[in-house]
C-alpha cells in the first residue's frame, strides 16, 4: 500500500491519542474513520458511564477491551430527595461481574447512585491484582463487611472513598484488616460511616502510609485522638474531623492547636459535627492557607463562625450553613477574593419562621465582592428581582446557579411578581452557564428566557413552576446543549413532550414527577421511540388499570443503546413497542 | 395546581369541629377489608385489595418513600389524639385555623423531597439538634432517623424519617397508609407508657388477633415490637422497622417480654 502522509503507523496514533484525555475528544476522534475508530477504542483506558442503563456491560467490554478506569452513574439526581422509590435499580453487581472477567488490569471504579453488594466487593477485592481507586459516592448496599475484603485483600489501593453513601455499619473491626505492611494509601473517606472504627487501627494506619493526602474521618473520632492522627500525617492535604466538641481543656486544646499548626500542607478542611466555639481557635494557625472550607455540618454560629471564615483569605471553596446570616456574608465577600464556590444550607429547612437573618442580601454582596465566584448552591427564605438582576450583572461568569427558596412558589417578595426577569436575568448575562436550579413563583416567561438564552446549559432542575406546557416547549427547543432535565410538580404534559421527542434522544435522560403527562402520551413516545427507554413509575399499580389519561406518577425517559432494562422492579414499567407492558 | 394527588377532604369538615378523629382510628380487620372511611386515604382511583382474595399492592399514590406531616409539631403543639393520618395531608388549613396558635397562613406541611436537601444532611443536622438538647455524655444515635420499612411480602422497602411523628399512633397511621392492604396491629398505638406493661396475655391477643405486627431492630440488632417503650426511647433505639408475620413474631415475644421487664 502506497505510503501516504495520512497513514502514520499505528503506534504513533496510539501516542497521540493518549495525550488526549476528554472523553468529548475520544470521541470525536473515534468518529474520524474506521481505522481511527479502531485505534482509539484499543488505547480508551478510561471511561464514564454517565447513565448505567443507556449501555450493557458487553457492549461496553466489545468496544474497549483494555480499559483501567471505569465510571458509573445509577439512579437519577432525584433519587437524593427520595424521590426514587427503593429498588428502582441501579444494581452494580451485573457490572462489576463482568468487568472482573474482562479487565483483570483494573485499577479505578467510581460509582454514583448506585446498589453496591458486599458481594460486589468481594469480587472487587478478589478480580483486580493491581486495584487502586474505589469510589462510592452515594451508593447503598453494602456493609462494612464487603470493606473489610477490600482492606485485607487490595495490596495496591490508593484511594477509598465512601462520601455520602449510605453503609450498614456492623462493626468498626475492618479498618484492621489492611495488613501492617499496607503503606499505599493516599485518600481515605470514610465520613459516612455511623460507627467507630478501631482508632489504635486508624492511628496505625495513618503513620505508616506516607502519600496519606487525604483523611476524611467520621463523626464517631473524639476530638482528643485527632491530634495523634495529625502528627502521624504532617503531609496531610485534606482533613476531616470527627466531633469537633470535647470537655474543654486546656491540654487537649494546645495538643490540637500544636498538631495543627505541624501540618503546612493543609488545604481543605471538613467534618466539624458537634462544634465546641471554643475550640475553633486550634486551627487558626492553617486558615490562611486554605483553598476549601466545609462548614456545613457546623452549628456555629457569629461571631465564632466569621472570625474563622474571615481568617481564610485564600479560600475557594466555602460550604457552610445558614448561620453565617447576611452580615457573615458580607464580611466574606470582604475577606475571600478568590472564593469561587458558595453553597449555603438551611439549619432549619422545615420551621415555619425564618431563624436567622439570612435574605437575598447576603448572595448578593458576594456577588459583589467575590469576581471569581462561578458556582452557587443557595438556600434563603425571600428573593426579588432586583437581586437577581444583580447578581447577574456582577457575576456574568457564573456557571453553576443553584437557589432554593425555601417555600415554593414564592414571589419576588418585594412586587409580588413571580421571578421571571430575575432568572431571566441570570440566563441572559450569564453566558456560559450550564447548570440552573429554579425556584420561587415562576411563570411559562422564566422557560422562555431560559430557551432563548440557556444555549450553554447542560443541566436544569425546575419544582412547582410554569403555566403550561409551552414551558417545557421552550426549553425543549430552545436549549442546545441540554443533557438533563429535571421537573416535579410542573403543569407539564403530553404535547410538549411528544413535539420534542426528538430532543430526547439528545440528551441523557429526562425526568418528570408528578406532572400532567398522561400514560397513553409516555406509551406513544415509547412506541415511536425506540431507541428511548421510557420508564413509567407508579406505586399505585400498573398504568393500564386507570385510563389512558391519566397522569403517570413519575416518568424517567433516558437514550440507550441497550434497549429496555431487565432488573426493574415491580412498580416500573417500560414503554416500548410491545402493547403488552412488560412487568418484571 | 400543586400535585396530581387529589384526596377528598371528607371528614375534615364534619362536625367534630374538623378534627379528623375518625381517621385516626386505628382499626383491626382482616387483610383486604376497607372500611369506608379509608377510601379516602387510598387516594382517587387506586384498586383496592378485594376481601380475603389475593392481596394487590394498593399502596396509597403520594408517591415517593417518604412519609411526611406536617413539621410542625414544635411549633403548634396540638395534642397527639387531634393530629391527622399522614396521608390526608393537602389542605389543613381548616383545622389547624381551629387549633389555631399563629400565622394565618397555611399550615407547612412537608412536601416530599422538599426543599431539596439529601438524607444524610437532614439526618445528620437532626441529631445535632438533639444533642444540643442532650447531655453530651449521652449515646449519640447517627442512623436512627431515616429507617428501612419492610414488610414481609411486600415488593421494595419503604422509607420513613422518624423525626415526622410524635407518637405511636402517627406512626401506625402513616405505615398504615403506605402498605394499606394489610393492617398493623394495635400494638403501640395506645403510646404505651413505661409504666403501662406489656402483659403476657395482651402480647399473645395481639399476636393471634392480626396477621400482621409491626416490629423493630434496636441498636442491640434485637427485634422488639414496637410500642413497649416511650416514644423518645424508641426513636433513640429503632434502626429499622419490619412489619412482620404474626406467625413469625410469636417467636421474638418471649423476648420482647424479657426485655420489658427488665426496662420496667
Amino acid at each position: 500500500m502506497k505510503k501516504t502522509a495520512y497513514s502514520f503507523p499505528e503506534e504513533v496514533l496510539e501516542h497521540v491519542f493518549s495525550f488526549i484525555v476528554s472523553d468529548k475528544d475520544r470521541s470525536s476522534i473515534s468518529l474520524v474513520c474506521k481505522s481511527w475508530y479502531e485505534i482509539e477504542r484499543w488505547c480508551r483506558r478510561k471511561v464514564f458511564v454517565g447513565n448505567c442503563y443507556a449501555v450493557s456491560p458487553p457492549i461496553l467490554i466489545k468496544r474497549f477491551p483494555e480499559l483501567r478506569s471505569v465510571t458509573l452513574k445509577g439512579k437519577p439526581h432525584f433519587a437524593d430527595f427520595n424521590l426514587v422509590p427503593e429498588g428502582w435499580g441501579g444494581f452494580a453487581c451485573p457490572w462489576i461481574r463482568a468487568m472482573a472477567g474482562a479487565y483483570p488490569w483494573l485499577e479505578e471504579i467510581r460509582l454514583k447512585r448506585m446498589v453496591v453488594s458486599d458481594e460486589s466487593l468481594e469480587i472487587i477485592a478478589k478480580s483486580f491484582k493491581n486495584f487502586k481507586v474505589l469510589v462510592l459516592s452515594s451508593c447503598e448496599g453494602f456493609t462494612t463487611e464487603g470493606l473489610a475484603a477490600i482492606a485485607a485483600n487490595c495490596r495496591n489501593l490508593r484511594e477509598l472513598d465512601l462520601r455520602e453513601s449510605e453503609v450498614e455499619d456492623l462493626s468498626g473491626r475492618w479498618l484492621s484488616d489492611f495488613p501492617d505492611s499496607y503503606t499505599s494509601l493516599e485518600s481515605l473517606n470514610i465520613s459516612c460511616l455511623g460507627n467507630e472504627v478501631n482508632l489504635l487501627a486508624l492511628e496505625r494506619l495513618v503513620s505508616r502510609c506516607p502519600n496519606l493526602k487525604t483523611l476524611r474521618l467520621n463523626r464517631a473520632v473524639p476530638l482528643d485522638r485527632l491530634p495523634n492522627l495529625l502528627r502521624g500525617a504532617p503531609q496531610l492535604a485534606e482533613l476531616g474531623t470527627g466531633a469537633y466538641t470535647s470537655e474543654m481543656r486546656p491540654d487537649v486544646f494546645s495538643n490540637l492547636a500544636e498538631a495543627f499548626a505541624g501540618c503546612k500542607q493543609l488545604k481543605a478542611l471538613s467534618g466539624f459535627w458537634d462544634v465546641l466555639p471554643s475550640y475553633l481557635p486550634a486551627v487558626y494557625p492553617v486558615c490562611s492557607q486554605l483553598t476549601s472550607l466545609n462548614l456545613s455540618y457546623a452549628t456555629v454560629q457569629s461571631p465564632d463562625l466569621i472570625k474563622l471564615v474571615s481568617l481564610c483569605e485564600k479560600l475557594q471553596k466555602l460550604w457552610v450553613l445558614d448561620y453565617i446570616e447576611d452580615d457573615g456574608l458580607e464580611i466574606l465577600a470582604a475577606s475571600c477574593k478568590d472564593l469561587r464556590e458558595l453553597r449555603v444550607f438551611p439549619s432549619d429547612p422545615f420551621g415555619l419562621e425564618p431563624n436567622v437573618a439570612l435574605t437575598e442580601q447576603g448572595l448578593v454582596s458576594v456577588s459583589e465582592g467575590c469576581p471569581k465566584l462561578q458556582s452557587v448552591l443557595y438556600f434563603c427564605r425571600q428573593m426579588s428581582n432586583a437581586a437577581l438582576n444583580t447578581i447577574a450583572r456582577n457575576r456574568p461568569n457564573m456557571t453553576r446557579f443553584r437557589l432554593c427558596i425555601i417555600e415554593p412558589r414564592s414571589p419576588d417578595y418585594l412586587t409580588l411578581q413571580p421571578l421571571d426577569d430575575g432568572f431571566g436575568a441570570i440566563v441572559e448575562h450569564c453566558k456560559d452557564l450550564r447548570r440552573l436550579s429554579l425556584s420561587g413563583l415562576l411563570t411559562d416567561r422564566v422557560f422562555e428566557y431560559i430557551g432563548t438564552y440557556g444555549k450553554k446549559l447542560e443541566m436544569l432542575s425546575v419544582a412547582f413552576a410554569g403555566d403550561s406546557d409551552l414551558g417545557l416547549h421552550h426549553v425543549l427547543s430552545g436549549c442546545d446543549n441540554l443533557r438533563k432535565l429535571e421537573i416535579r410538580d410542573c403543569p407539564f404534559g403530553d404535547k410538549a413532550l411528544l413535539a420534542n421527542a426528538a430532543k430526547l434522544e439528545t440528551m441523557r435522560s429526562l425526568w418528570m414527577s408528578s406532572c400532567s403527562v398522561s400514560f397513553g402520551a409516555c406509551k406513544v413516545l415509547g412506541q415511536k421511540m425506540p431507541r428511548l427507554n421510557v420508564e413509567v413509575m407508579d406505586e399505585s399499580g400498573p398504568p393500564d388499570s386507570r385510563p389512558e389519561s391519566s397522569p403517570v406518577e413519575k416518568l424517567y425517559v433516558y437514550r440507550t443503546v441497550a434497549g429496555p432494562r431487565l432488573d426493574m422492579p415491580g412498580f416500573v414499567w417500560t414503554m416500548d413497542d410491545d402493547s403488552a407492558l412488560r412487568i418484571s | 395546581m400543586e400535585t396530581t394527588e387529589k384526596i377528598p377532604q371528607k371528614t375534615t369538615t364534619s362536625s367534630s369541629g374538623g378534627l379528623n378523629l375518625k381517621a385516626t382510628e386505628l382499626r383491626l380487620g382482616l387483610p383486604g377489608s376497607e372500611s369506608p372511611e379509608r377510601d379516602e386515604h387510598g387516594g382517587g382511583g387506586v384498586k383496592k385489595g378485594s376481601g380475603g382474595a389475593k392481596r394487590g399492592f394498593c399502596f396509597s399514590s403520594d408517591g415517593g418513600s417518604e412519609m411526611g406531616i406536617g413539621k410542625d409539631g414544635a411549633l403548634f403543639s396540638p395534642p397527639p389524639r387531634e393530629r391527622e393520618q399522614a396521608s390526608v395531608i393537602k389542605e389543613k388549613k381548616l383545622i389547624h385555623n381551629q387549633n389555631h396558635i399563629s400565622s394565618a397562613s397555611a399550615v407547612k406541611e412537608q412536601v416530599v423531597g422538599w426543599p431539596p436537601i439529601r438524607s444524610f444532611r437532614k439526618n445528620s443536622m437532626a441529631t445535632t439538634q438533639k444533642n444540643d438538647d442532650i447531655d453530651a455524655s449521652e449515646a449519640k444515635c447517627s442512623n436512627c432517623l431515616y429507617v428501612k420499612v419492610s414488610m414481609d411480602g411486600a415488593p421494595f422497602l419503604r422509607k420513613v424519617d422518624l423525626k415526622n411523628f410524635a407518637t405511636y399512633k402517627d406512626l401506625s397511621s402513616a405505615l398504615n397508609s403506605m402498605f394499606t392492604c394489610f393492617t398493623i396491629s394495635q400494638c403501640g398505638t395506645h403510646g404505651v407508657s413505661g409504666r403501662d406493661k406489656l402483659s403476657e396475655s395482651k402480647l399473645m391477643d395481639l399476636l393471634y388477633g392480626s396477621e400482621y405486627v409491626l416490629t423493630y431492630e434496636d441498636k442491640d440488632g434485637d427485634w422488639m415490637l414496637v410500642g413497649d417503650v416511650p416514644w423518645e426511647m424508641f426513636t433513640n433505639s429503632c434502626k429499622r422497622l419490619r412489619i412482620m408475620k404474626s406467625s413469625e413474631a410469636i417467636g421474638l415475644a418471649p423476648r420482647a417480654m424479657e426485655k420489658c421487664k427488665s426496662r420496667n
